[in-house]
């Protein structure tokens, strides 16, 4: 690599006499960037032979793969003229990469990668055979077990919505699944069982510790996104995993699902190195049924892979003020993922109208506005598909140089937060918060809480309070837990009053497990997963409900149906309770003691109690027997 | 067992026991003295050693450098202190601020039962300031704690300076899997509380606070930081918590670990460690070291702002820095590196701190004593009692008690309520006749509460056995006898229980109280003995911890001095046990003094 790198020296002192007009302090950064770019240009057979075989063998089915899926687009419009619309396959991809500089001075990066796929399989006697676009380990997964709709996340760190503002898609810590099946299966838990453990295999990740005691059936929070209106929720299973730590063995799965890989198009800046490296990092999976076109004649699946990742102003800028694509991904952006139909990079300037916030270079003219949780806001656009926008060089490495510092607490509309209350190992309390934080309106909110079994919930004891007042859920939704079986799953509608806080409480006894049942790490202590805030609320600006092709990816995720207010799912931190836990240090010792206080102490103590004591008569030896006799003939008293 | 079955052979052993029993206990007195005199002896002891996996192995490798920049930011704190005449909140909260923290600030407010004259405080309001440095990517779950109290004057300023610059680094790392919540807290203990209830949601000593806002899950350990000097000579780890509670032995381990890697003086109760245990000046400072600590654990009040944290199951210590003019220097770079060494230690810990003992003492900071080894000492003392039990006329009376025609049940029922309201009274009274005491005689508050204190300890020497006679008359030679085995048994218990709770009081309490208990009777000099059981009363053997301790400390006092220190004792006590939930005053004035009536109770008994 080093001497690759001195053959290009030339091309470098090249390259840098001629940025030196462009800018002065990412130079360097640039420089790098365009070796690289030179090297992949001038050398790409080179370049795919060093990434080894498989990888080779992987962009070259996937190039033959993306001129088969054109050559069918191609296909399908001319024959689409001669025979039905609906016999057209219509697969589409398009990426989208958002980048939100934050009021804390991180930066928050959202890509959405969006597959739409032309079939409808559950219809009766339909068989699927051929994927183009849509990665086919998924589609079989939908196919077999019959799923509606399919949502997981794996998500390493807290969302911090009192610094960062609301996420495009929320996501608690660790690992959340849920699942609408199809009203046809007929074993509900057979299927979520199998299906966990497929997914476990398809993401590596610990999915198959989903299993009855973490499974919940919400019967309101949780509603299909998708088409169709399924209300039924012996259909839908729900569970978290709290502990489950995600990195990059889950990232290259994921990545694999993409049409083009990590090879090109925005895919390429997905470097486990630097997502890593960050504040929050979760990634996702939705598929769900959607209308193909805005009349919705006919359906299509889309599989919607997410990735948001916050980067630290502090632990990366190394106290400058100033990001770059190089600077956050370690890589520049040189073409869109050929396949794509679009591809595009939005930022987020809404805060920055006269630039006094901070800097973006290059500039683009090409504006968008959304509407998106509540607020409209301005985008800058870069479209990936257009040859002018990498400009000169060939590569798009945009920078944002802060000037103003942030810092203060944002008062995001709805915000909560829970915390364990209380000491000791006996009992605790679950504390809730909520804050409604606008001036006038009140909302309601649904708030879901699915606790272990060994946390012992005591349900007469669960208060809701706003402004020191008792407020009445007008909706409670309780399924105790059964010990080893169940989980506790709570589900109450609470009206909030406008600026307020709404604390709900409810106290629990911490069960004492059987030895077995202690996991390896019995004082690191046992998660509660979050509980789950949803809500309608009320929107500053009216919401665009009408659903058009060329909307943004992240502005047309949750369907809007009104336009006053907006919906939001917030999560809570999870919890870290500590249980009683025995001293497994010394087992063997605590084994031993016991069996020998229960044998010496309890046996000693058994006989001592029973037994009746009488001082036995001694026998008297032979001799002593034999005088007696003689002393009883005689009349004389007998010796003892 | 065949033993006590075989009738025969128990009268044997009953009639060893009953024929030497007087020189068994002497024995078994001697024998607890002398070893736990000997578990100072460095052969006898154990090497501290590091229990958790998690921290051992790993050395970090420690670059915070910015020393110089927190001892001048210690001058500018030290100014805006001095300009908002107390704590700086909206300083510190722009300081925390700008370093990248989520700040929060608590006010609390508290009225003393009574005014605090050793810190002069009555009416206490103030704040308390805390910043959360949140871990990258971890949900919030797990926390640990870093504290420095804004004392008055211009103490610890360097502590908070240190604080904030070490904040400042670990903002800039990116290896945290646990939140670090660095707070300042105000009016020391009483600040520190109210943070502890308010981040728990409890409200245990009737402290009026504000809801704390921001939180970090569970706190797995907390550090107390006091420094008051730019350079000091040597660290001091201080463990005595509230209620002689003790944090886990790993956390001074791992303490003296980095103190040894980075060339630190430390010490552990101001007393440095000593090489040569085997003349007899190296085994009088490990006894002396050890001592001190039992002195310390036995009051039973937190002896720096960590003692209130392990209540909360929280391990804490308080590292203390000590300038003493010696030659050695260290500079606030080394204390912030050694600090920045044992975060990062703590921030590796899978589990709670669990895996070494809660239980010990420690001669020095490299050697300890385990609750195994210092049992035994008790157990010797504690044995005597149950000996005394066995005594044959005790035995006896005991079986004849218990029939419901003899008297001797309800005999014994007079001394027992009465010395028990005495104590009630001695729990209650202080405090809430305060007032009346005030207006009646001319001394302030506190004076009036130490006073009534002692006022009822001595009225309570000439009540019970005065109305238990007026009441039943003279009483029978059965009576003391049912009456000393109801206290003998009572003792026994309250001593056990007290020592397998904190220790060192249970064997102070046993030392004084046992030899008296053992062997009163009616029937021996009146005079003598009631001066020898007043010498060897509850109080006195607070009086006398107080001239050991100070002596102890190389600062012996005079008597005059001794008896205000002993006022200040009882009245500190007293407002540890209103402030902060400390049990050693209730313990006394509730059982143990009680317990004690009754043996002065059978000296005057007929």
């Amino acid at each position: 690599m080093a001497a690759h790198r001195c053959g290009l020296s030339l091309v470098f002192i090249l390259i840098f006499s001629s940025l030196a007009c462009h800018s002065s302090c990412d130079s360097l950064e640039n420089a790098n960037e365009d070796t690289e770019e030179k090297q992949s240009v001038s050398d790409t057979p080179r370049e795919v032979n060093s990434d080894g075989s498989i990888a080779a063998e992987d962009l070259n089915e996937r190039r033959g793969r993306s001129t088969d899926a054109e050559l069918d687009r191609r296909d399908g419009t001319r024959t689409s003229e001669a025979l039905t619309p609906a016999a057209a396959a219509r697969d589409e991809f398009q990426e989208e990469l958002v980048i939100r500089p934050l009021h804390s001075g991180d930066i928050y990066a959202s890509f959405q990668f969006r597959t739409l796929w032309d079939t409808d399989f559950l219809q009766e006697g339909q068989k699927v055979s051929h994927y183009r676009l849509f990665p086919k380990s998924l589609g079989q997964v939908l196919s077999k077990f019959s799923v509606r709709e399919l949502h997981i996340s794996f998500t390493q760190g807290f969302w911090r919505t009192m610094q960062w503002g609301q996420p495009f898609i929320p996501s608690p810590p660790g690992a959340e699944l849920w699942v609408w099946f199809h009203d046809t299966v007929s074993d509900v838990d057979g299927n979520w069982k199998e299906l966990t453990n497929v997914l476990s295999g398809i993401f590596c990740a610990s999915l198959n510790f989903i299993d009855l005691t973490n499974t919940v059936q919400p019967s309101a929070s949780f509603k299909p996104l998708g088409l169709g209106n399924a209300t039924d929720h012996r259909f839908l299973r729900y569970a978290t995993l709290p502990r489950e730590i995600v990195c990059t063995e889950n990232l290259t799965p994921w990545k694999k699902l993409l049409p083009c890989g990590s090879k090109a198009g925005l895919a390429v800046l997905l470097k486990s190195e630097k997502l890593f490296h960050s504040s929050f990092h979760s990634q996702a999976v939705h598929i769900r049924p959607v209308c193909q076109d805005e009349q919705c004649t006919s359906k299509a699946w889309e599989l919607r892979q997410t990735l948001n990742v916050v980067f630290d102003l502090y632990t990366a800028g190394q106290g400058k003020k100033e990001w770059s694509l190089f600077k956050m991904f370690s890589r520049t952006l040189t073409e869109a993922c050929p396949l794509a139909t679009s591809s595009k990079v939005y930022v987020d300037i809404t805060d920055n109208p006269e630039g006094e916030l901070f800097e973006l270079s290059p500039a683009t003219p090409l504006l968008s506005q959304a509407v998106v949780l509540g607020d409209r806001r301005t985008y800058s656009v870069f479209d990936l598909t257009r040859a002018e926008t990498f400009g000169q060089l060939r590569s798009l490495n945009l920078l944002l140089r802060w000037k103003g510092d942030g810092g203060e607490m944002l008062r995001p509309l709805l915000h909560a937060e829970r915390y364990v209350a209380g000491f000791g190992l006996q009992t605790g309390e679950i504390h809730t918060v909520i804050y409604n934080n606008h001036p006038y309106r009140a909302f309601p909110v649904l708030l879901m809480d699915s606790v272990p079994w060994y946390l012992q919930l005591y349900i007469h004891t669960l208060t809701v309070t706003s402004k020191s007042r008792d407020n009445k859920p007008s909706y409670i939704h309780y399924q105790p837990a059964k010990d080893r079986h169940r989980p506790h799953l709570l589900e109450m509608l609470i009206q909030l009053p406008p600026h307020s806080m709404t604390e709900v409480t409810v106290q629990f006894e911490r069960a004492l497990l059987k030895w077995t049942e202690y996991t390896p790490d019995p004082n690191h202590g046992f998660y509660v997963g979050s509980s789950v805030v949803s809500a309608l609320v009320p929107s500053m600006v009216a919401m665009n409900t009408n659903f058009t092709q060329d909307q943004p990816l992240f502005s047309s995720f949750v369907p809007v149906k009104e336009e006053s207010s907006y919906f939001v799912r917030v999560y809570t931190e999870p919890l870290l309770v500590n249980l009683p836990t025995p001293d497994f240090s010394m087992p063997y010792n605590v084994i031993c003691l016991t069996c020998t206080v229960v044998a010496v102490g309890y046996g000693s103590f058994y006989n001592l109690l029973t037994r009746t004591f009488q001082v036995d008569e001694p026998s008297l030896p032979l001799a002593k027997r034999l005088a007696n006799l003689i002393r009883r003939i005689r009349g004389v008293p007998l010796l003892t | 067992m065949g033993l006590l079955s075989d009738p025969s052979r128990r009268k044997v052993l009953t009639g060893l026991l009953t024929r030497l029993n007087t020189p068994i206990c002497i024995v078994c007195y001697l024998a607890g003295i002398v070893w736990f005199m000997g578990l100072a002896f460095e052969p006898f002891t154990l090497r501290t050693y590091m229990s958790e996996n998690a921290m051992g192995s790993t050395m970090v490798e420690e670059r915070f450098s910015s020393g110089e920049r927190a001892l001048s930011l210690a001058k500018e704190f030290d100014a805006h202190k001095r300009k908002a005449g107390g704590m700086p909140v909206e300083w510190l909260v722009k300081a925390m601020q700008s370093r990248g923290l989520e700040v929060f600030t608590q006010s609390f407010s508290r009225k003393l039962p009574f005014p605090d004259e050793n810190k002069e405080r009555y009416m206490v309001r103030g704040t308390n300031v805390y910043g959360i440095l949140r871990a990258p990517r971890a949900p919030r779950t797990e926390a640990l704690v870093i504290t420095a109290p804004c004392s008055p004057g211009n103490t610890n300023n360097q502590a908070v300076a240190l604080l904030l610059a070490l904040a400042q680094y670990f903002r800039n790392q990116i290896y945290w899997a646990k939140d670090i919540i660095f707070l300042v807290n105000e009016h020391d203990l009483i600040g520190t509380q109210a943070w502890l209830e308010g981040y728990h949601h409890t409200n245990i000593t009737g402290m009026e606070y504000s809801p704390l806002q921001g939180r970090a899950g569970s706190i797995q350990a907390a550090l107390s930081l006091e420094l008051s000097s730019d350079v000091i000579t040597s660290l001091d780890l201080v463990l005595e918590g509230l209620n002689g509670q003790l944090p886990n032995l790993d956390l001074a381990n791992l303490f003296y670990a980095f103190c040894q890697k980075l060339g630190v003086l430390c010490t552990i109760q101001g007393k440095l460690q000593r090489n040569d245990w085997d003349t007899a000046e190296g085994y009088t400072h490990a006894a002396q070291t050890m001592m001190l600590m039992v002195l310390k654990q036995a009051c039973g009040r937190s002896w720096g702002d960590h003692g209130l944290f392990l209540r909360y199951h929280i391990e804490a210590a308080s590292v203390r820095g000590i300038n003493s003019f010696r030659h050695y220097k260290t500079d606030a770079t080394t204390i912030g590196r050694l600090l920045e060494g044992m975060v990062r230690k703590l921030n590796n810990l899978l589990e709670r701190l669990h895996q070494s003992y809660f239980f010990y003492l420690l001669p020095s900071l490299s050697r300890f004593v385990s609750i195994g080894y210092y049992m035994p000492a008790f157990g010797l003392l504690a044995v005597i009692l149950l000996l005394r039990v066995s005594f044959p006329g005790l035995c006896h009376c005991f079986s004849v008690s218990l029939q419901p025609s003899s008297p001797g049940v309800l005999t014994v029922l007079t001394p027992v309520v009465i010395s028990h309201l005495t104590g009630v009274a001695l729990y209650l009274l202080p405090v809430h006749l305060q007032e009346m005491a005030v207006e009646h005689f001319p001394v302030s508050e506190t004076e009036a509460v130490v006073l009534t204190a002692i006022a009822i300890y001595t009225a309570g020497l000439a009540l019970p056995h005065n109305t238990q006679r007026l009441l039943s008359g003279e009483g029978t030679e059965q009576g003391w006898k049912v009456l000393k085995l109801t206290a003998l048994l009572y003792l026994a218990v309250l001593l056990g229980c007290t020592a397998l709770i904190n220790f060192s009081l249970g064997f102070i309490l046993a030392v004084t109280l046992v030899p008296i208990t053992a062997s009163i009777t009616p029937h021996m000099p009146k005079a003598l003995y009631a001066l020898v059981m007043v010498l060897l009363s509850p109080a006195f053997t607070i009086l006398y911890c107080v001239f050991i301790y100070q002596e102890l400390i190389e600062a012996p006092v005079s008597v005059s001095e001794g008896w205000m220190l002993f006022l200040s004792v009882i009245s500190q006590g007293i407002l540890d046990h209103a402030l902060y939930g400390s049990l050693v005053y209730p313990l006394l004035a509730l059982f143990i003094y009680p317990c004690w009536l009754m043996f002065w109770n059978i000296l005057f008994w007929n």
